[in-house]
């Protein structure tokens, strides 16, 4: 009874959702454009709000977009993840791959006034992202030697070779920090310094007024190193926790922009016939992020590579994008999205079909018992939104065909992030980015050594040493051939194991008023210092 | 009663309610614990990478790799010197958290309480003193829409209406952003905002104190002092009043007692559905963020204005009527 109002009331929801964002706006959006233009002020929003606008301290996505825009890295990337010139406006790798040079910017000052030098970069590397963020200090520990050759050099030496070291210096994973702020802390005072509620950077804005569960505001930087730039005045960061009044502030123009989050993707294809409005897919590349069913090999099962095939067949990824996320995002056909670097493109995944899949589980000896049912799983679907209960009914409905009974857990985020580190689930699903390159982001996955009771880590428990074996001469090749054939064979050999029932390239769409331009350059998309971002 | 027997009363519910409030701490503590996670795992599962020295680093900031009774014991011993400790999530003190956003819940929910008390019992009045006419059913019926209607629901209908199709009042937030306004125009311009949420959130209570006031006056009505009352030849207007009304309104105030006690609270719904920047989502936010300190930091607040407004609630309840005596 109380699941049936509850539903009907959803429903109710919805239509009203529907008959909000269906209105038409022409006058209301006219002033409201005008307004923001004449002010030089963009409005977008932040889904949800960032705990703390410190990239290191926090490293969540919403914490990535806004202090992308008051912190800067030494390079950028194109969408072909190419780097570009950041605080650093040039820079050379030694024939060796072991020595990288960054010339840095001249003439760049921090919000607080106080000059940029090459040491900031050093205790940015060394000290400040070493000690804080884990993902930094699994790769920056390959450093010999981090130094300021002079004020604008600086000269990293690594123990050996390691051909993605260059994508590590984008602002969301290396954001240069001011040393003066922080020199002489331990991690534990860098993490707790009062210095961090007025975050002071190099980027294009610097943070103005924070009214939390309302705005961030960020002005203009005066002193921005690029001259004539920011082209916008201000930039403002509405928090807006419901995701009706976000397709209201959109299309009434009180926000001229959504990134990730704020529109549900069953409402994307409005927009994208809408010609006010420009829907972007691209600006992920960097990130790469991928979904998948996330299997524990250690319930049975789930250990034999056969059952795993046989789940995967079940699966109809061209349903699950068309028909569940609109067509906002691709079918996965690798471990490796084709948006980061080494993705083989004669990869494929084994076909959907219910028949091959049931003969499957047959052959691996798992009869239907007098009800019909193989086996029994715990289901632990991602609590992030309404689009991921979709899915967890669809993959439910899927495997209830082939008698796989999936019997459903309701956890909030918490939970689910608790339940994964501990090993203490079944099946769930899951998303990681990429970070361009498969060393640094696939790989942490399926290697047996990195099985640990830590998210994001191989917590399904998968391990084959061949595959071992070829991540680690991708890693330690500096050859991006010789790195190209590891990836090729391993990507083979995982869509044979099917580790995990990788289903979607997902992408993020960036949403906004027609007129705007520059919004979506580079790889990083909504991430990057919009500094160029103008009213057209 | 004396002032002396006032003042004993007094202390003697202060103590009481400072017992209350202990107890609440303790359960919280305890109770928030209770939900699987911690907000270092939350932080991890958010950021997508950690490693060991990640997990630890954050658990030994947040303090949590204390023992349990440890933790208590520090908890404790802050909130008896009103320290609430530190949101360490965003590094900020819980009172200082509580402080930026109680003003904007209180607003929103003070104005809706006083709304809906006011027309509540107006249009509870009405009904009674016309049971049985047009007005009688427009009321009930209009009560029991509201009544009935999910609050959300009102509130995207009125943003539908009032904000998007005829434009004439803002949906968000509550203040125009940007706009630098001082003095009345600011006044003016949160009063605008304020509108629309005040009045989602009030209809729901303003249609309980309606139907609450029309049944209580009516039984009243049917009293022997009534009919003696009309039949000394006084007029209906003032034995509405000072007879049937003054009677009728000890459930609506004892009603309204328990509801202002969950004033502080405030109503996540409603501050969702307009980004009301209140003390409700900022509770549902450390919820979802395990944030230990910040959600027990509302508990203490809200069970402490609750157990304030009841004892306020009993001394007007008593000076409605004379006959009830406070008592310890």
């Amino acid at each position: 009874m109380t699941s049936r109002i509850a539903a009907s009331r959803r429903t109710v929801a919805k239509s009203v959702a529907a008959a909000l964002v269906a209105t038409p706006f022409g006058t209301m959006t006219r002033q409201a454009w005008a307004q923001a233009r004449r002010a030089g002020t963009l409005t977008t929003m932040i889904t949800p709000e960032p705990p703390i606008l410190v990239p290191g301290v926090n490293n969540q996505g919403p914490t990535l977009i806004v202090t992308g825009k008051i912190f800067e890295g030494l390079l950028t990337y194109n969408q072909k993840l190419e780097p570009q010139p950041g605080l650093a406006q040039s820079w050379s790798i030694d024939a060796a791959g072991t020595t990288y040079t960054f010339n840095l910017q001249t003439g760049v000052t921090w919000h607080d006034g106080k000059p940029f030098s090459a040491d900031d970069v050093v205790f940015s590397i060394m000290k400040f992202h070493m000690e804080l963020s884990p993902r930094s200090r699994a790769i920056f520990q390959r450093i010999d030697t981090c130094v300021a050759k002079d004020a604008q050099t600086v000269e990293i030496r690594l123990k050996a070779p390691f051909e993605p070291f260059i994508l590590m210096f984008d602002v969301t994973t290396c954001a240069i920090v001011a040393k003066h702020v922080y020199d002489g802390m331990d991690a534990a005072a860098m993490r707790n310094a009062p210095a961090n509620q007025t975050p002071n950077g190099t980027g294009p804005f610097k943070l103005a007024e924070w009214q939390r569960g309302n705005f961030i505001r960020l002005a203009k930087h005066d002193k921005y190193s690029q001259a004539g730039k920011p082209l916008l005045d201000e930039l403002i960061y509405r928090v807006i926790p419901d995701s009706n009044l976000r397709g209201v502030a959109l299309q009434t123009g009180q926000v001229q922009l959504a990134g990730p989050n704020d529109i549900e993707a069953f409402d994307v294809p409005r927009y994208q016939a809408d010609q006010n409005f420009k829907v972007d897919l691209d600006g992920w590349q960097y990130y790469g992020p991928l979904s998948w069913i996330e299997l524990n090999h250690r319930s049975k099962p789930l250990g034999d590579a056969r059952v795993r095939r046989a789940l995967s067949m079940a699966i109809d990824r061209n349903f699950v994008v068309q028909r569940l996320w609109f067509g906002v995002g691709k079918a996965a056909t690798s471990p490796i999205s084709s948006a980061t670097r080494f993705h083989d493109p004669s990869v494929r995944l084994e076909a959907f079909s219910e028949q091959a899949a049931n003969a499957l589980l047959d052959e691996a000896g798992l009869r239907r018992g007098a009800d019909g049912t193989r086996f029994e799983l715990k289901f632990m679907g991602l609590p992030y939104g309404e689009i991921w209960n979709r899915l967890g009914e669809y993959i439910r409905q899927q495997f209830g065909k082939l008698g796989v009974r999936l019997v459903a857990e309701s956890v909030d985020a918490g939970t689910w992030a608790r339940k994964l580190a501990e090993w203490d689930y079944d099946v769930t699903v899951n998303f990681v980015y990429q970070w361009g390159d498969p060393t640094l982001g696939v790989e942490r996955t399926y290697v047996s050594t990195n099985i640990q009771k830590i998210a994001f880590t191989n917590t399904g428990g998968y391990a084959n040493p061949r595959v071992d074996e070829l991540f680690k001469v991708a890693r330690e090749s500096q050859s991006a051939d010789a790195r190209r054939a590891a990836f090729a064979e391993v990507q083979k050999i995982l869509v044979q194991d099917m580790p995990q029932l990788w289903l979607m390239e997902l992408a993020f769409p960036t949403i906004h008023d027609r007129r705007l331009r520059n919004v979506i350059t580079g790889g990083t998309g909504v991430h990057a210092g919009f500094a160029d971002v103008s009213f057209g | 009663m004396t002032p002396a027997a006032f003042a004993a009363f007094l202390a003697r519910r202060l103590m009481k309610a400072a017992g209350v409030v202990l107890g609440v701490v303790i359960v919280a503590f305890f109770v928030v614990r209770l939900a699987p996670g911690d907000p270092a795992s939350v932080i991890a599962g958010q950021s997508g990478a950690a490693d060991a020295q990640f997990m630890e680093q954050l658990r030994r900031q947040f303090g949590l790799d204390q023992p349990l009774p440890v933790q208590l014991w520090l908890y404790v011993k802050g909130v008896a010197t009103l320290d609430f400790g530190v949101s360490h999530r965003v590094q900020r003190t819980v009172a200082s958290l509580l402080v930026e956003r109680l003003p904007a819940t209180i607003l929103l929910t003070g104005t809706a309480f006083a709304f809906a008390l006011a027309a509540g019992v107006a249009l509870g009045a009405i009904a009674a003193r016309r049971v049985g006419t047009v007005a009688d059913s427009v009321v009930t019926v209009l009560a029991l829409t509201f009544y009935a209607t999910p609050i959300f629901w009102v509130g995207l209908i009125f943003i539908l209406v009032f904000a998007v199709w005829l434009g004439w009042l803002p949906a968000l937030g509550m203040f125009t952003v940007g706009a630098d306004l001082s003095g009345l125009a600011a006044v003016a311009d949160v009063a605008r905002h304020l509108l629309l949420p005040a009045l989602t959130l009030g209809l729901f209570y303003m249609a309980l104190y309606a139907r609450l006031t029309r049944a209580s006056m009516l039984e009243v009505a049917s009293q022997d002092f009534v009919r003696t009352a009309r039949a000394k030849g006084m007029r209906e207007g003032p034995i509405l009043r000072r007879h049937v009304l003054r009677n009728a309104i000890l459930p609506v105030v004892g009603f309204a007692g328990v509801q202002a006690g969950q004033l502080v609270g405030g109503s996540i719904l409603v501050e969702t559905v307009f980004s009301w920047p209140g003390v409700g989502r900022l509770a549902f936010e450390a919820l979802l963020a395990r944030d230990y300190n910040l959600l027990l930091g509302v508990f203490i607040v809200t069970s402490a204005m609750a157990v304030a407004i009841n004892l306020v609630t009993d001394i007007v309840v008593a000076l409605v009527d004379p006959r009830i005596e406070v008592e310890g």
